[in-house]
């Protein structure tokens, strides 16, 4: 029994829409999670990852199709039909495509915005946070991290230059090659450039900032599973480039505060979840 | 090889000498353009022989740190400027644009000539700057303060440099639009004109309002780095950020500049062999229009990272996205073309089949970090390199090769090698993708652009795409082999090989000097293709059968 | 066709100048209108670093700097003036008068020049220089290129003055020369006019 081609269609559709949702949800091509806002950023990928499964599989099947199906065949001399247009089916294919794209814009904004990027930076409520009249030019505002409130962000001077990170607590006093930081509390980066463009970026947080000479930006997060992960320079800074990496360690609170005490000059009285900023 | 006839005392050049010098025939300007670019392209690959080399292994052990950064910069710009833009635009819309619109040459033919020959002198000056006193290190976007800061000598070498191909694509920018408005033979309407045309009339716009202000930017970095103004420099007050709102305003234009004339490219290549007409000419010509308009909007998505405002990333992420619209319609409406067509699997046609998986993939890397959110974690990255090789290699590369396979028997009078074409084009499909593929994956788990060195965790995924690279060189040679050994054996093409039924195909292999013997014929259905059989003979050698000089109106 | 049919072709495909190829319209005034449209992207290219810079940079207080009106507005007039007197210069020719047009030219010239002699006084009295800060380079990059402008087109001027003259190449039939440096002169004014509005006016 000859299947008709429009239930054809429509079974190869849902074979490849299945394909494609199952694809975006098992192949996983991402380093591991570290931050409350990568589980969020990874939903965004599974997302655009099955449809572009989707278009590229129904695309690439389609031109294999034609390929096999319309090959002139030896001997043949004749024309294709003489088909110059089917307004139905453009409208179609702009149609979808113009909704899918909507679709995707839309949701990723609200990821975006889960992601604390929508938070205005120069925001009253961060008094205190920045220093001086200074104007924040670009990132994420602390304000915007999922949680409750009564954690202060734990804040940390971030200088760039050519070709180290260094990183300085204001509160305890430590400068440091590398960032060490409690599980679970927010983090905000305070970040300046001495000399060119540099960008401070951790994969395992699915986060990046460029640090720019002359305009401070501020890079806010919640680290939530400890370990060591790789700060990496992501604009070209020189010959160096390449070699301009710093680690962040993810720490329990405990062991933490073992090493605040054991590196400040002058150690906070109180645990640093509790200070005021 | 086509001796002019022109009886008044010129001391132009016969034969191939014609090549090396000031010829205003664009015909000879289109070839020009187009060996000069290849000579670049394969300068360019040297340099990303280089990268790959150096990218073997994780440390920076081949190629001193500040040689690798000029090895980049100069791959970058010479790859841009020196092959794509010149040979898409300028080889191929000097060759055809004439035949396209009815007329005998350009609008402004001695305007062609000086464009062309902008382009040696500046590559020269590029390229000896590596060898004489070090070349740019900053990338080919040069951002401040790294340009300011890095030797002088190099980087304003390279802006000299690029102001003058910058000058040479706008003298064609203006060709192209006066002669494809203007130039049109009498009876030929705008919408009968071949797709190229319009991909050319809309990437010429482009040009023309983009690129001038690339120019000023340069200029003004320049003073940044001679004169010690501050405009960008924000030790002395400048505006970093700045720089890369201008640099942007053209060069994403830029892309479009690359890609465009490849679509129109395609538009020609495919109907042709599919004997098919162009599906939905009316939506590809407004796509082009929605594509030109969309690509001077979306600069800043280029700039998600540096601080721009919230609100202004929004806009950037839904105009970049909704470009996929338009770029979409172009593609279904080359699948719709190819669907139920007489398809002819040459390496032309193959060519094209593998620009539109390659363009697709690509694409939807766009669409993806067109999403502010995503960007921010694969901005800069090896994610980023992936994508726009894929796009501009795996597009227009791809499409320019297809262009040569299709219309090397009408400038040169013979066919190329059916089974080397074949081989060229397999060894380049997976060269290419085992090059690229692998880097999506390395920038989503950590690895920056523009390194020489990286995390050891990320060795022989490097390795894989260094081989990918290592057979991309490889598949040049056959394509060599084949375009010279069949100037001199290949076999006589005759006028219209493909029996296509666009003008070019409508006199002789090679074209004489007046681009048709008579009057330019008349074509109202340029993809005409598609009648019954027995309707039309398509037996006929030269398709000049098909069409009464003067009258078009077969249907 | 015949062989002489092919040879006359060949010979207008080969033309030099196709301002007398006939039955060609010139299409050189249009050619050269894109160029202008290309070269005015520069200058919005300048004026929207400035216009950003104002916005995002503004200067350390005590800094900001009232430029003086009277100069640049005489030079403004100026430049207006001269795009008439241009426009006069064309419409004499068109009546055959070379002489008149050549006085109307001369007076453009030298209400141009004057315009460039009223920038490098203004120029001299300023208080800041190339390099002082941000408003300060800004100012001199658009104000230079656009002087620039004023020079070369002063110079065609003084050369289409010369090809004016009685025996001269620029005739009735052969007015493009003319006409493209007036196209042009009034491109450069009208740039004047914007940036006079954006960094005298604002």
């Amino acid at each position: 029994m000859r299947i008709p081609p429009a239930i054809l269609t429509l079974l190869t559709g849902m074979a490849l829409v299945l394909s494609g949702l199952w694809i975006g949800q098992n192949v996983n091509l991402l380093p591991a999670d570290a931050s409350a806002n990568a589980p969020v950023y990874d939903e965004l990928f599974k997302v655009l990852f099955s449809i572009g499964a989707i278009l590229f599989i129904g695309i690439v099947g389609l031109i294999l199709y034609s390929l096999v199906r319309f090959r002139r065949r030896a001997g043949e001399t004749g024309d294709g039909a003489a088909i110059e247009g089917n307004l139905p089916l453009e409208i179609v294919w702009t149609a979808i495509p113009a909704v899918v794209v909507l679709f995707v814009g839309i949701y990723s904004y609200d990821i975006y915005d889960r992601m604390g990027g929508m938070t205005p930076l120069n925001d009253h409520s961060m008094h205190g946070m920045q220093h001086s009249d200074e104007r924040t030019w670009g990132g994420i505002s602390p304000v915007a991290l999922e949680g409750d409130g009564a954690i202060a962000p734990l804040p940390v001077d971030v200088t760039a230059m050519q070709f180290a990170f260094i990183f300085h607590y204001p509160d305890s006093d430590i400068t440091s090659g590398e960032l060490h930081v409690p599980v679970g509390q927010p983090v905000a980066l305070q970040m300046k450039a001495l000399d060119v463009i540099h960008a401070f970026w951790v994969p395992q947080f699915r986060l990046k900032q460029d640090v720019i000479p002359g305009q401070p930006t501020l890079l806010s997060f919640t680290p939530t599973r400890a370990g060591q992960y790789p700060i990496v320079c992501a604009e070209l800074c020189g010959p160096y480039h390449g070699g301009m990496r710093s680690t962040v360690v993810v720490e329990e609170p405990e062991s933490f505060a073992a090493w605040v005490a054991k590196n400040s000059p002058n150690p906070p009285a109180e645990s640093p979840a509790a200070v005021q900023s | 090889m086509t001796l002019s006839l022109n009886p008044s005392p010129s001391l132009q050049p016969q034969g191939w000498l014609r090549y090396l010098s000031f010829s205003t025939d664009h015909k000879v300007i289109g070839l020009q353009y187009l060996v000069c670019g290849f000579l670049f392209y394969l300068i360019g690959g040297a340099l990303a022989g280089a990268i790959r080399t150096e990218l073997l292994t994780p440390i920076s052990d081949f190629l001193p740190r500040e040689t690798y950064n000029e090895v980049l910069t100069l791959h970058g710009t010479v790859m841009i400027f020196l092959w794509i833009v010149p040979v898409v635009n300028g080889a191929f819309g000097n060759y055809l644009i004439p035949f396209y619109v009815g007329a005998r040459d350009m609008a402004f033919p001695r305007l062609n000539a000086v464009a062309f020959w902008l382009i040696p002198p500046a590559g020269i000056l590029l390229i000896s700057s590596y060898f004489i006193t070090g070349a740019a290190q900053s990338g080919w976007t040069a951002y401040p303060p790294l340009s300011i800061t890095t030797p002088a000598t190099g980087q304003i070498i390279w802006i000299l440099s690029v102001l003058l191909l910058g000058g040479s694509s706008i003298f064609g920018g203006i060709n192209f639009i006066a002669t494809i408005l203007k130039l049109r033979r009498p009876g030929l309407g705008l919408m009968q004109l071949p797709m190229y045309c319009w991909a050319m009339l809309g990437t010429s716009i482009l040009v023309v309002l983009s690129t001038p202000v690339l120019a000023g930017t340069l200029v003004l970095l320049s003073f940044d780095i001679i004169a010690h103004t501050g405009f960008f420099n924000p030790a002395l007050g400048g505006n970093a950020v700045v720089y890369q709102h201008l640099f942007w305003f053209y060069s994403h234009p830029a892309v479009y500049i690359m890609v465009l004339p490849a679509f129109g490219l395609v538009s020609e290549i495919l109907p042709v062999h599919a004997r098919k007409p162009l599906f939905g000419y009316t939506t590809m010509v407004y796509s082009i229009m929605a594509i030109v308009f969309l690509g001077l909007i979306v600069w800043a998505h280029h700039m998600f990272t540096s601080g721009t405002p919230p609100w202004m990333r929004l806009f950037f992420t839904i105009a970049t996205a909704f470009i996929a619209v338009p770029t979409g319609i172009k593609f279904f409406n080359w699948l719709a073309t190819l669907w139920g067509g007489k398809i002819s699997l040459n390496t032309a046609m193959l060519f094209c089949c593998g620009f539109i998986v390659n363009f697709v993939f690509g694409g939807i890397t766009g669409v993806a970090l067109a999403q502010v959110p995503f960007d921010i974690h694969v901005h800069d990255t090896y994610f980023v390199v992936g994508h726009f090789h894929y796009i501009v290699y795996g597009g227009t590369v791809f499409v320019i090769f297809a262009s040569v396979y299709h219309w090397y028997p009408k400038v040169t009078g013979r066919l190329l090698n059916e089974p080397l074409g074949q081989l060229h084009f397999w060894l380049t499909f997976i060269g290419f993708n085992l090059c690229f593929a692998p880097q999506h994956w390395l920038g989503l788990n950590g690895m920056p652009r523009r390194v020489a060195e990286y995390d050891p965790q990320f060795t022989l995924i490097n390795q894989f795409s260094s081989a990918g690279a290592l057979l991309m060189a490889i598949s040049t040679l056959p394509f060599l082999i084949n375009v010279v050994m069949s100037a001199f054996n290949g076999a006589p093409a005759g006028d219209n090989p493909w029996k296509a039924l666009t003008p070019e195909w409508l006199t002789s292999s090679p074209p004489p000097v007046e681009n048709w013997h008579g009057e330019p014929p008349l074509v109202h259905e340029p993809y005409g293709y598609g009648v019954a059989p027995g309707e039309l003979s398509l037996e006929a050698s030269s398709g000049r059968d098909l069409w009464t000089l003067g009258q078009g109106d077969q249907r | 066709m015949t062989s002489l049919q092919s040879d006359s072709v060949a010979q207008e495909a080969n033309a030099t100048d196709h301002g007398h190829t006939d039955g060609h319209a010139d299409h050189r005034i249009f050619g050269l209108a894109t160029f202008l449209v290309a070269d005015g992207m520069t200058f919005a290219g300048f004026f929207a670093a400035y216009l950003t810079f104002r916005a995002v940079n503004p200067l350390p207080s005590g800094h900001n700097y009232e430029l003086e009106l009277l100069l640049p507005t005489i030079n403004t007039l100026l430049l207006l003036v001269s795009s008439f007197t241009f426009h006069r210069a064309g419409a004499a020719l068109r009546r055959g008068n070379h002489p008149l047009c050549q006085r109307w030219l001369l007076l453009t010239a030298a209400l141009g020049f004057s315009f460039l002699a009223g920038q490098m006084k203004e120029y001299f009295a300023l208080p800041f220089g190339l390099t002082d800060n941000l408003f300060a380079s800004t100012f001199y990059a658009i104000t230079g290129f656009h002087g620039l402008h004023v020079t070369l087109g002063g110079l065609m001027i003084l050369i289409v003055w010369w090809q004016s003259r009685e025996g001269g190449r620029i005739t009735i039939e052969n007015q493009f020369p003319l006409e493209a440096a007036e196209l042009y002169w009034h491109f450069v004014d009208g740039i004047w006019v914007i940036l006079y509005g954006l960094l005298y006016l604002l």
